[in-house]
């Protein structure tokens, strides 16, 4: 790795500690934005030649602080720049900053930036896009590619949505810059769990071609988890959301074929199966257990982990992964969570009791590509030809990604 | 004399290394083991997953408490360590050059063994 990698790696790690604690300075996240840019500039001039500071994030924050302070001085009246040298030499001022901003300043910080990009009138798109871009940094293009619009769509995109936070922000209903007591703390780590949840989907969804696009979504979402586990160590429900990230994640490889088509968990090559992030998922959802405060993303990483434990798919636990969803079912009832326990079923008891429990789903998944596509395979499974034909047309006709229809397809092409 | 070669790292910037780069540190790192281990200079290697896997047991109370997370905060973390066979530090001084050299930023805390059982269990 070259040395402006290894500085621009330093700076990414950085950045969120570092741009959340600018915006407890400036209340303003344009400025806090302008500072920490000024400062990573600052750093590529300066540090190959004085070498990295011992904390990048707290030389960040005061540089970019000095810099800020110094235009808007500048704007005020016309003033001299102090000399490049008295900035990148910050030792001793560094430190004070340090020992001023511990442990707790930062957590707060970091989880206050993320909750403000959750802001609830803004779609989730576009909170997604706003982490991105915010607090993961990611270029414009990059997010833009990952959604599949123009840059400049992107780009008007995103600034919409930071105007509509600088709006809240301003007025009333703006998150407050104080501390947030254990209640607030605990509501804010929920909103902010859905939403990396919600990053990682949108990178683990995408099929095809655009899994290359979207794959660096998929790997923010994990790295903001595991940075908020550092900050909140003893989150059992962080632990079990970042467990159940690495526990999907891990089989990335072996999800597609050459050609792009979906490969279904039973057919995978678990060869191909990352079995680091396997230790690391197993070894969190291990740690969340133990503080027996169970939780969605905890039973939902359990229910990953029986698979990633199956070292072939007939050694699947699928009486264990029935009570899973079972539990899942009374701490999140959806039907969805209903319509992946009828594939346990499935396999428990026969195609016959996971139809009797699919059928009644209908009312209100009847526009969802997964009921119709289940459906049709458990009535392929009971000789049902004419039926099953029907629900996988409709399956075809719902389908959301070229992959999903030619998955369905195969199946379409084995009932002749 | 047996070295213990402590790999210190920022775990925020190993954890914000792409694939690509991690792969290519770890290839680097490869070379250099596969040498060493042909001079049978190589003991045990590890590399251990990020502190957020951590549980730490304090033993100054009883009963001891189970706390989630590393040992201490510290701005680096341990996130490996190799086991060394050398002549003398500055033997494994040059060991940790050479490492160093494949795998950038941190530090290599070099610490002679006391005692080293190999138990024979293997991951």
């Amino acid at each position: 790795m070259d040395e402006a990698r290894a500085i621009g790696t330093t700076l990414t790690a950085a950045r969120p500690q570092a741009l959340a604690a600018l915006l407890r300075y400036f209340r303003d996240l344009d400025l806090a934005e302008e500072a920490f840019q000024e400062a990573c500039l600052r750093a590529l001039r300066t540090w190959p030649q004085n070498g990295p500071p011992r904390d990048p994030a707290a030389w960040l924050i005061f540089v970019g602080r000095n810099v800020a302070l110094d235009s808007v001085r500048r704007r005020a009246r016309q003033t001299e720049l102090p000399p490049e040298e008295i900035l990148s030499d910050t030792e001793d001022a560094e430190a004070d900053v340090v020992a001023r901003m511990d442990g707790a300043h930062y957590r707060d910080d970091v989880l206050r930036l993320l909750f403000i990009c959750c802001h609830p009138e803004l779609p989730a798109t576009q909170q997604i896009a706003l982490a991105l871009r915010i607090v993961s940094g990611l270029s414009i293009g990059q997010i833009a590619r990952a959604f599949l619009v123009s840059e400049a769509a992107m780009e008007q995109r995103i600034t919409r949505a930071k105007a509509r936070i600088a709006r809240a922000q301003s007025g009333e209903g703006g998150v407050p810059f104080e501390p947030p007591g254990p209640v607030e703390r605990a509501e804010r780590l929920g909103v902010v769990a859905a939403m990396l949840y919600l990053v990682f989907n949108e990178g683990y969804s995408a099929a095809g071609d655009q899994t290359q696009a979207r794959e660096p979504l998929c790997e923010e979402a994990i790295r903001l988890a595991r940075l908020l586990l550092r900050l909140f160590p003893a989150e059992p429900e962080i632990m079990g959301l970042a467990a159940l990230m690495l526990l999907q994640h891990a089989r990335a490889a072996a999800r597609f074929d050459t050609d792009g088509a979906v490969i279904l968990l039973d057919r995978q090559d678990r060869a191909q199966w990352n079995r680091a992030m396997i230790a690391e998922g197993l070894a969190l959802l291990d740690k969340a257990m133990r503080h027996r405060r169970p939780g969605p993303y905890q039973v939902q990483a359990a229910i990953a982990a029986l698979h990633a434990r199956a070292e072939k798919p007939e050694d699947t636990d699928w009486a264990q992964i029935d009570l899973l969803y079972g539990t899942l079912e009374i701490l999140q009832p959806s039907p969805v969570v209903t319509l992946n326990r009828a594939v346990a079923i499935s396999k428990l008891r026969g195609p016959e009791a996971a139809l009797a429990m699919v059928e009644p789903l209908g009312d209100r998944l009847g526009g969802y590509f997964h009921y119709h596509g289940l459906r049709g395979a458990l009535l392929m499974q009971l000789g049902r030809t004419r039926e099953a034909r029907e629900g996988f047309m409709t399956a075809i006709s719902l389908a959301t990604t070229p992959a999903e229809a030619a998955h369905i397809r195969s199946h379409l092409d084995g009932l002749k | 004399m047996f070295y213990a070669l402590l790999c210190y790292h920022q775990e925020d910037v190993v954890c914000a290394w792409t694939k690509e780069e991690d792969d290519a540190v770890m290839q680097k790192l490869a070379v250099v083991q596969e040498r060493l281990a042909k001079a049978g200079k190589l003991g045990p290697v590890a590399r251990l997953l990020p502190t957020t896997a951590a549980t730490t047991l304090r033993k100054d109370q009883d009963p001891p408490l189970v706390l989630d997370g590393p040992f201490a905060e510290t701005k680096e973390q341990l996130l490996g360590f190799y086991l060394l066979d050398c002549a003398d530090l500055e033997e494994a001084l040059g060991i940790a050059r050479e490492l160093g050299a494949a795998n950038p930023g941190g530090s290599y805390e070099i610490r002679p063994v006391g005692l080293f059982v190999d138990g024979g269990a293997r991951p």
